[in-house]
């Protein structure tokens, strides 16, 4: 029996981090649910076995039903027809499993009939299920359009939905336009309030919707008439019973093939207006962008973790000259490099999830009474690491699964570029995690303030302040020179005060930030954990090359130069 | 129709996935050595008893199972996927039984709960692959059988209709309620163990686990009286103790025989009739078959 969380020990060891006491206090209230809840926790001990008992089944169900489905998901596809969309056989009995399974709905509270589980344990379902088949975990991690909903709908709206997809309905999120992609400030979808009928209706197309047949939808349209900003966007709120909403078409993508990716037409298609008019995109939208993001990570993650996977097994496996291709060293310092970023890449992603963990449960709690100085103290920093992480997080992993599915391939060599093997189809679905939900170079954007201002930096100098055992000194080491070129290179750039250098070198300056902070994490994990150990060295081997690299682009590049990389001039 | 389902399930070890150390050197099963699984049909089993559920509210699914008592994990993972209560026939005297003896314990414990419409199980045991104990339930309850089924379609007026998977095709059959059916491994698969239902019942013991137990939620079972698993003994379920285990089992194992496969030569067959041909008469002429 293929079980994914229990053949992977590091998902055992990110589960049980210290701060999980905290977040599991916050996120069960004092573990009040146990006396109207049959399935509620008695205790923190009581909560995380539950978790891991939950992570069992999720383990199983990749192993043995969405991994073996994922190939002639990918090979079939949904289809189309007369404006609805049929999943492909093995998608339909993926959803079955989830279903049955009560895998819907997991972080919603349980008086919508959820789970009530944290992020962290969330995250590493979603991690599992990429690792399976990455186009599924978009389906199934729609449902954080349920987060949204319970953050900013109104009661009567949490009631009438959540309870849905707890059950297994699922969601979309409606943003993008042919006009309005990276730029949503310029969706047109037009949103008329009829004082008759005392409802809204939405008129116009959305493009590149994921799983646009979805049950219930969450629509960014413009519900100001005459505005032409981000402050004319409002968000609905959908229900596919009303109807009014068909698919036109079902993009024919490279990779996450299973998932449908839909044009649709809105034709006086009813709607509720879901929170307050004009924040749609500069709140909502934002707050659903970076669940979704986190996401992504996640995804990303999986990914990275499925092409190691592939790459090292056709590496033992596979004989040329006389042995095992992974005895040379040409081959083996790929899947060392692989292994690592993976490793790195897992550490970044649940140490992101517990952030936006404190964070969402003060939050949640802050809506049922006031908060205690201390608490609003703890709020505003977790908030801000969540903000912070958040983009560094999605940009650094999404990077690395496309790289770890790059050389997944060039270790299978010409066997690699045929459909024969798995590696294929992961170098495929890999190729959007730096894309959608932002790229990569919209996600240097949203953290270079963090770089500029000094949250990276606060951090990076806690995480060096940490006790670490004597033999991990000299990493420690490498990682405290990897800090002071990057602090040297924030200030050579910062202090020439020209926004367009800034915005030109931001990536390496995020990029370097990244690899301080990935080597410190899997630092504390060989801390407490020597099977980290290998990942350890290689990573912060391979990063601090990385920074120096960064730095010395950054301390040779005379400011003159950048003319040269202008559009005038090419 | 609302129905009242027992399904019969059995604790094997997986020898599915044989190691070297799967027999021990007098030729018995090494039971240390293999992880103790539901028994793969009769989760087949279960599954047509939760689809009978869904589909007819009020029906209840209960397991009955024997063996040693860490048994009691397969009640558990029958109420994880969805059925409502469990028993647990465990004592020393039920020890060694063979499928007379095993048929005997288990119809006098459904005599004892008593009130049911349908008796489900797998059709056979993968320790044992002796698909007798079904049929002996059925004979010993004076019960009709329905074997092989791979799907109970229907349960209406008291009576089930079933197709059942045969050699040479499938058969549909209708049988009056009360009766066993036999449930094949090509029936489809068992629903995964359901979260929350996980939560609930994670908890669950029998009397002897409880004594072992974590102190700290010993209040529970009280309070939560589902989280108690019943285990009965065989003065629970009146039967003779002459009948059960070792000393109610005719079947004595003279010997057992290690085969070891070992292919000696091989030979590549051309895709023709000739060739096809040629090698049946070689085969038969042997005794490989025939």
């Amino acid at each position: 029996m293929a079980n994914y969380y229990l053949d992977t020990p590091g998902y055992k060891h990110h589960l049980h981090h210290p701060l999980m006491k905290r977040i599991v206090e916050l996120k069960e209230r004092n573990y009040t649910d146990k006396d109207k809840y049959d399935y509620a926790p008695f205790d923190f001990e009581d909560a995380m076995d539950s978790y891991e008992k939950v992570l069992e089944i999720v383990g199983e169900i990749c192993g043995e039903i969405v991994a073996p489905n994922a190939e002639s998901v990918d090979h079939e596809g949904p289809t189309l027809k007369d404006g609805r969309v049929t999943y492909a056989p093995g998608t339909q009995i993926n959803l079955d499993a989830v279903r049955k399974a009560s895998l819907m709905g997991i972080t919603m509270p349980r008086r919508y009939d959820g789970l009530n589980f944290p992020i962290v344990p969330y995250i590493m379902i979603a991690d599992m299920v990429s690792r399976a088949d990455a186009g599924f975990e978009n389906l199934w991690g729609l449902q954080d359009c349920a987060e949204t909903l319970y953050e900013f709908g109104n009661e009567d709206q949490r009631r009438r939905f959540i309870p849905r997809v707890c059950a297994g309905e699922t969601m979309s999120m409606d943003l993008t336009e042919p006009d309005a992609g990276s730029d949503l400030q310029s969706v047109m979808l037009k949103a008329t309030f009829s004082e008759k009928d005392n409802c809204w209706y939405l008129n116009g197309v959305k493009r590149f919707i994921t799983n646009g047949d979805a049950d219930i939808h969450l629509v960014l349209a413009r519900s100001e008439e005459g505005t032409r900003d981000g402050r004319g966007l409002s968000m609905f709120l959908y229900d596919k019973r009303d109807g009014g909403v068909n698919v036109r078409r079902i993009e024919n993508k490279m990779g996450i093939k299973g998932s449908p990716t839909c044009e649709l037409v809105y034709k006086n298609a009813k709607a509720e207006l879901c929170g307050d008019r004009k924040l749609g995109l500069i709140k909502y939208v934002m707050a659903l962008m970076n669940n979704a993001r986190l996401g992504i990570m996640a995804q990303s993650v999986g990914l990275s973790e499925a092409a190691y996977r592939e790459g090292y097994a056709y590496a033992i496996e596979r004989k040329q000259f006389g042995k095992a291709i992974i005895e040379f060293p040409a081959v083996y310092e790929m899947v060392a490099l692989m292994r690592a970023k993976t490793d790195a890449s897992r550490a970044m992603l649940y140490e992101t999830a517990r952030f936006v963990d404190v964070y969402k449960a003060l939050d949640d709690i802050s809506k049922d009474r006031k908060l205690e100085p201390e608490e609003r103290q703890e709020l505003k920093k977790y908030g801000r690491l969540a903000d912070a992480f958040t983009p560094i997080g999605k940009g650094m992993t999404s990077e690395y699964a496309n790289q770890n599915a790059y050389d997944a391939i060039q270790i299978h060599g010409g066997s690699g570029f045929m459909k024969d093997y798995t590696c294929e189809r992961l170098y495929r679905d890999a190729r959007i995690t730096n894309i959608y939900e932002g790229t990569t170079q919209l996600q240097v954007i949203a953290a270079i303030r963090h770089v500029t201002t000094g949250t990276y930096l606060a951090q990076i100098r806690e995480y060096e302040g940490l006790e670490y055992k004597p033999e991990l000194e000299v990493m420690r080491h490498k990682l405290i020179e990897m800090t002071a070129k990057y602090e040297e290179m924030v200030k050579i750039v910062t202090e020439l005060k020209d926004q367009e250098l800034l915005d030109f070198h931001a990536r390496r300056l995020v990029e370097s930030a990244g690899h301080c902070i990935m080597g410190y994490l899997l630092l504390q994990d060989t801390n407490k954990c020597d099977s980290f150990r290998h990942s350890a060295e290689v990573y912060i081997t391979y990063s601090q090359s990385e920074v120096n690299k960064h730095y010395s682009y950054i301390t040779d590049f005379d400011c003159g130069e950048l003319g040269y990389f202008k559009p005038a001039s090419l | 129709m609302s129905l009242r389902i027992i399904v019969l399930a059995k604790q094997v070890p997986d020898t599915r996935n044989v190691g070297k150390d799967a027999m021990k050197a007098d030729g018995t099963v090494n039971r240390a050595a293999l992880p103790a699984i539901f028994n793969p049909e009769d989760l087949n089993a279960l599954e047509q008893a939760l689809r009978l559920k869904d589909a007819y509210p009020g029906t209840t699914v209960t397991l009955l199972t024997m063996g040693p008592g860490r048994a009691a994990e397969i009640i558990r993972e029958g109420l994880y996927r969805g059925a409502d209560s469990g028993y647990l026939l465990t004592d020393r005297a039920f020890a060694g039984a063979d499928t007379l003896a095993t048929s005997y314990a288990i119809s006098m414990a459904i005599r004892k709960i008593k009130d049911y419409d349908l008796i489900i199980c797998g059709r056979q045991a993968i320790d044992g692959d002796t698909a007798q104990v079904g049929p002996q339930v059925a004979e010993k309850l004076g019960l009709t059988q329905i074997t092989y089924a791979e799907e109970i379609q229907k349960a209406e007026k008291g009576k089930i209709t079933v197709k059942r998977r045969l050699e040479r095709g499938v058969e549909v059959v209708e049988g009056a309620l009360p009766l066993v059916v036999t449930v094949n491994g090509s029936a489809p698969d068992c629903r995964p163990r359901n979260a929350k239902h996980v939560q609930k019942y994670k908890h669950a013991k029998t009397v002897t686990e409880k004594q072992e137990a974590d102190a700290d939620y010993l209040d529970l079972y009280d309070s939560r009286p589902y989280l108690n698993l019943t285990e009965w003994g065989v003065a629970d379920v009146n039967a003779e103790v002459a009948l059960c285990g070792l000393s109610g089992s005719p079947t004595k194992v003279k010997k057992i025989e290690n085969v070891v496969f070992q292919a000696k030569e091989n030979m590549t067959l051309e895709a023709t009739d000739e060739a096809i041909d040629t090698l049946m008469r070689e085969l038969i002429l042997n005794h490989t078959i025939g």
